[in-house]
């Protein structure tokens, strides 16, 4: 009974709650013994069990009232990236380690008015800078998917890398997770899962730990596309505590699934087919092509000029973000404090023991693009190519309706796997651009290489285009019949 | 463009944070590495192009300038390394 609980989608445990099969308290009971017994994952950073019974109790009482709310009752995990109230919040790092709000993010708070139960705080990369979670201060997170014919234990990808790696696992039926520059999405391509960056300003960064201000967003990391589109539409809406935050009204993604693709223009941009490209992750990328043709779609080919331009970019403007928003961690207010013989020498004393190696690495950077002399050169003409890119999607979707292109340009790789820092952000080439370009993007777990590990393929559209987003989605997995499944 | 010792010793300065002289080179190696890549921007001709700053294409908004929070001494000081009288504290900074 247990594992058949903690197997189910969102919106079948939201429908059998709701006929009684079984209570909220007995489905989060499921899941707090199978988190139990996957802490070899590390998936969590701090397990909230009891909290998670009390509001399991709630929700069972509204069900009994005949006052279910949208998801009521539904276990989640929580990136350890949002502000929860009374419960340690880390952003992975020593510098924040102990660190309790008194408050909760707009975000959490929206999925806790939703009825949703917190299981836990999920680990990610340190600051969410990285893409394989292995700088979280508390430890590597391991993917639950393993390679057949040969040992090795792989990464879930990141920053995200415990909400894919507990979803994957049945530790959560769903998980929150950020997006500063494919944050969701690889981690939703190297676990099996669909995971979904809305348009910047759909959700509000509020009580969200900052990294890069005008990247970061908010999304669900699920097991199937329904229930991304449950998930995030509690999750989107205004806060006028988030001044970026878009006063518009939220569509009900899910009312829109089965319209599928008929009649709708996808681009394929030539510049994400780079020489070299992965034989398994080229050949995917053409089957997708392939099902969204059958379904009834046209396929347009089309050009995205500074692609190749995007990364590069983005490791200017995402620094110099990141180093203004952290230079807060300075060991007065909160956090790790290191005593020093003056307060200078606790500022640089505090931030070199509390802060990891690629994110001073990054503080660094960003440090020195917005210095004197190098400003103009740096940060100013990467906000010009910013614009450039913004313009590329903007001429794109002039013609068509959404993007299809590949998530990550391989499957996941090893823990231990010896990978260059320039290597390790090439893992975000095709996420990138749209973060720089804010527009909606998805991954949609496609396919599976010879070696039994999960692919998925990315989904674009133009800003506040969620909609056609879940359509295109919503057509790739119906056509690509993903039953992957980690080996429990 | 190259990084030198001395460079790393004002940018790790300017973000506060303590290195070590044994360290400054391996920066300066690692800050190379990533500059010296990021330098294919140059080949972008963006003339005449405004820059994009924020996220977003829509206005931001601005709410009335009103008190809305406020009175939670002990909840902004309760994460607070030794706070002492309803203020954080810090190392002596006037003699």
């Amino acid at each position: 009974m247990s594992s058949e609980l903690t197997a189910l989608t969102i919106a079948e445990a939201r429908s059998r709650l709701r006929r009684k099969e079984f209570s909220a308290l007995e489905l989060t009971e499921a899941h707090l013994s199978a988190m139990e017994r996957a802490r070899h994952l590390n998936a969590y950073i701090t397990e909230t069990a009891d909290l998670a019974r009390e509001r399991a109790k709630d929700s069972d009482k509204r069900i009994a009232a005949g006052e279910a709310r949208a998801m009521d009752g539904i276990p989640i995990g929580m990136k350890d990236l949002f502000c929860t109230e009374g419960v340690q919040t880390t952003a992975a790092s020593h510098i924040l380690e102990g660190f309790t709000p008194p408050y909760e993010s707009t975000v959490s708070q929206k999925l806790r008015d939703a009825g949703t139960v917190m299981l836990g705080k999920l680990n990610l990369d340190e600051f969410a800078m990285g893409s394989a979670n292995i700088t979280s201060y508390f430890g590597a997170v391991k993917n639950p998917w393993v390679p057949k014919g040969r040992n090795a234990e792989l990464v879930p990808g990141g920053s995200s890398g415990g909400s894919a790696a507990a979803t994957s696992a049945h530790l959560c039926m769903a998980a929150t997770g950020t997006d500063t520059g494919g944050s969701i999405r690889q981690p939703a391509s190297f676990c099996g899962l669909v995971g979904v960056k809305p348009t910047y300003g759909r959700c509000s960064r509020w009580g969200v730990v900052a990294f890069a201000s005008s990247l970061d967003q908010a999304g669900p990391i699920t097991r199937n596309v329904r229930d991304a589109a449950i998930m995030l539409k509690a999750m989107c809406g205004h806060d006028p505590k988030d001044s970026t935050s878009a006063n518009l009204p939220v569509p009900d993604f899910e009312a829109v699934l089965g319209q599928g693709v008929k009649g709708l223009r996808i681009g394929i941009p030539k510049e994400y087919r780079p020489d070299g490209l992965n034989a398994e992750v080229n050949a995917l990328w053409n089957k997708g092509i392939d099902w969204l043709e059958k379904a009834g779609a046209t396929i347009v080919d089309i050009s995205l000029p500074h692609t190749k331009y995007a990364l590069p970019t983005y490791y200017i403007v995402a620094p110099a973000e990141a180093s203004s928003n952290l230079a807060r961690y300075d060991g007065v207010r909160f956090g790790l404090r290191v005593p020093g013989k003056n307060l200078d020498d606790m500022y640089a004393k505090t931030r070199a023991a509390g802060f990891g190696a690629e994110v001073k690495r990054r503080i660094m950077i960003g440090t020195y693009v917005l210095s004197a002399g190098y400003y103009d050169a740096y940060y100013v003409k990467a906000q010009k190519v910013r614009a450039l890119i913004v313009r590329d999607f903007n001429e794109a979707f002039a013609k068509v309706d959404a993007i299809l292109t590949p998530t990550a340009p391989s499957a996941a790789f090893g823990i231990n796997d010896k990978i260059d820092t320039i290597t390790m952000y090439l893992n975000d080439v095709f996420t990138v651009p749209a973060s720089l370009a804010g527009i909606p993007a998805a991954s949609v777990p496609a396919g599976l290489t010879a070696e039994g590990l999960p692919l998925g393929l990315q989904v674009l559209t133009k800003r506040w285009d969620e909609e056609t987003l879940f359509r295109v989605c919503q057509s790739l997995e119906d056509a690509a019949g993903f039953k992957g499944l980690a080996p429990l | 463009m190259s990084i030198d010792n001395a460079t790393v010793r004002r940018i790790a300065t300017l973000a506060r944070i303590e290195v070590t002289d044994a360290e400054l080179s391996t920066w300066a190696g690692q800050l190379n590495g990533i500059m010296g890549w990021i330098e294919q921007l140059k080949e972008v001709n963006t003339d005449g192009v405004a820059p994009m700053s924020g996220g977003t294409d829509l206005k931001l908004t601005l709410r009335a300038d009103q008190v809305t929070d406020g009175g939670i001494v002990d909840q902004v000081l309760m994460n607070a390394t030794e706070p002492q009288d309803g203020y954080f504290t810090v190392p002596k900074v006037v003699e």
